[in-house]
């Protein structure tokens, strides 16, 4: 078990027959409502599975191998057609940063509705990892004035400017620090990623984000078959369940294998950028050195990894 | 606590496929200019042929995105002849009605840019002569910041691998070289608002 601050308590009895007392409390629970439904037992023991499942740090490999083979069975039987689940390390000597640049986005939302096509966000009820804010030329960077629901019937609309706001990848993440379960971290190349198995919902995390990027299932995520992107990660895209809480993740299924974000693509007017800050020659190291960059909220501290920038 | 040291140690990690690249975004939407008039016979497209010979290779200095020519319409010299009397002083040119130059039309026209002897290929201010797989650096005559930039990774847009290979589009890709301004489009829909979702 984790170590957390707990109240003065008798000491643990020892796990009985090589569970521990967490798993045996809980499969004794669910044996009884096992026992008190009718229901066929196959959805019980997934859910069985699933609650006892370990954090996805404390899986040894073999767990975890074990774990992934799980989940491509599941996925793959729900959605009627393979699916893959990796869980690719961070590379070493990586992290990650994004650039935008403010003054050529026109706010045409390609990059919320690609990132929900490969990031297997559910579509009703709707979930959008990006939001894009519209804000007054004339006014600057106003939050309290930006509109996400403009409707325009083309953009950009005259005197305005276009701000897509999502995960800010924070070297010092308030989400992270108010988990009360430690389902949330911060991964070595920089991406915060959440166990959706582990979370509990309980949506800390939600009011401690300072940019509004983390998202709830209130409901059941509804993505239709053969719109499920396949190829996913344990701790990215794969299908979540309801009650849990997702962002952003820079797209880990593509980055981790070396691929831009999917909003880096389908961005139709370059303003998305993308790469190593570790690296000097990479794009992203350029756009730092040489222009004038805004960090969103920057008197936070919470050192985001996601810069704003005026290309011209 | 447990151990954790073990906890990325994954050999089937790096199988995944790459499934969702498999089509390139940035030519569904890739405009295409410099369409001939209807009726018109063209040969194919080669550009993608003859971008394979080794001499095309060792020229383009970066790996950039097909030109977007209009079906049909490349070669040029399909029906421009090497030996063709040109008129070169500039006028409106009753062919090729469907573009509309708006780039610097009070001082330019066609022939600044197209070679008259050679219309498969573009010339840069000194005559040198450039494929159609370099316009940037005719471009970046007159726009040698943004060629600066766009060299960096911070003008114009990148596909494929952040740490390795990829695929950089042209200035024409984006921009209509007749009319480089971008146009309005429509945005996609708003966002449910959330007292709407049930």
């Amino acid at each position: 078990m984790r170590e957390l601050p707990t109240l003065p308590m008798p000491a643990p009895e020892p796990p009985a027959e090589g569970y521990t007392r967490r798993e045996a409390l809980v499969m004794g629970l669910f044996a009884l409502a096992a026992a008190a439904t009718t229901s066929g037992c196959a959805a019980d023991k997934l859910a069985l599975d699933d609650f006892v499942a370990k954090h996805f740090k404390d899986l040894s490999p073999a767990e975890l191998q074990e774990r992934l083979a799980q989940m491509e069975k599941r996925y793959s039987e729900s959605y009627g057609k393979p699916v893959k689940v990796s869980a690719t390390p961070a590379q070493e000597g990586v992290l990650f940063g994004y650039a935008l640049d403010l003054s050529r986005c026109i706010g045409c939302r390609k990059c919320v509705y690609g990132c929900v096509e490969e990031n297997n966000q559910s579509r009703d009820p709707q979930t959008h990892w990006i939001t894009v804010l519209e804000m007054d030329k004339e006014d600057g960077v106003n939050l309290q004035n930006a509109n996400a629901f403009y409707d325009h019937e083309t953009v950009p609309a005259p005197g305005k400017f276009y701000m897509p706001v999502a995960c800010q990848q924070c070297e010092n993440p308030p989400c992270v620090k108010v988990c009360p379960v430690e389902a949330t971290w911060r991964e070595p190349d920089g991406i915060v990623v959440i166990d959706y198995d582990w979370c509990i919902g309980c949506r800390n995390c939600i009011a401690g984000c300072p940019y509004g990027a983390r998202r709830f299932n209130w409901g059941t995520p509804g993505i239709p078959k053969d719109e499920l992107n396949p190829v996913t990660e344990y701790l990215g895209n794969r299908p979540r369940q309801r009650g849990v809480v997702e962002k952003c993740t820079f797209c880990i299924q593509r980055v981790r294998q070396g691929l831009y974000p999917k909003c880096v693509e389908v961005c139709p007017v370059g303003a998305r950028k993308f790469g190593n800050l570790l690296d000097p020659e990479s794009e992203i190291r350029y756009i730092i050195e040489n222009k004038r960059v805004y960090i969103l909220k920057e008197e936070l501290n919470t050192q985001p990894k996601f810069f704003y920038y005026y290309g011209l | 606590m447990r151990m954790r040291s073990l906890r990325h140690l994954l050999s089937g990690a790096f199988a995944v496929s790459l499934l969702s690249t498999a089509c390139h975004p940035a030519q569904d939407h890739a405009p295409r200019w410099g369409k001939a008039a209807a009726g018109v016979k063209h040969a194919g497209d080669t550009t993608t042929a003859r971008a394979r010979t080794p001499a095309r290779k060792a020229a383009a200095l970066f790996p950039v995105a097909p030109p977007p020519f209009s079906d049909g319409v490349f070669p040029c010299s399909e029906c421009h002849g090497t030996t063709d009397v040109v008129n070169r002083t500039p006028h409106a040119v009753e062919f090729h009605e469907d573009i509309v130059l708006r780039h610097d039309e009070k001082n330019r026209w066609c022939l600044d840019c197209h070679d008259a002897q050679n219309r498969d290929k573009l010339h840069l201010a000194d005559g040198r002569l450039v494929d159609f797989t370099e316009s940037y650096r005719l471009c970046g005559q007159c726009h040698g910041p943004t060629l600066r930039n766009w060299k960096a990774g911070e003008h114009g847009k990148r596909t494929g691998s952040w740490s390795g290979e990829k695929q950089y589009l042209l200035c024409a890709n984006c921009h209509n070289p007749h009319s480089p301004g971008f146009k309005p489009i429509k945005p996609k829909p708003a966002p449910v608002r959330q007292e709407a979702i049930k």
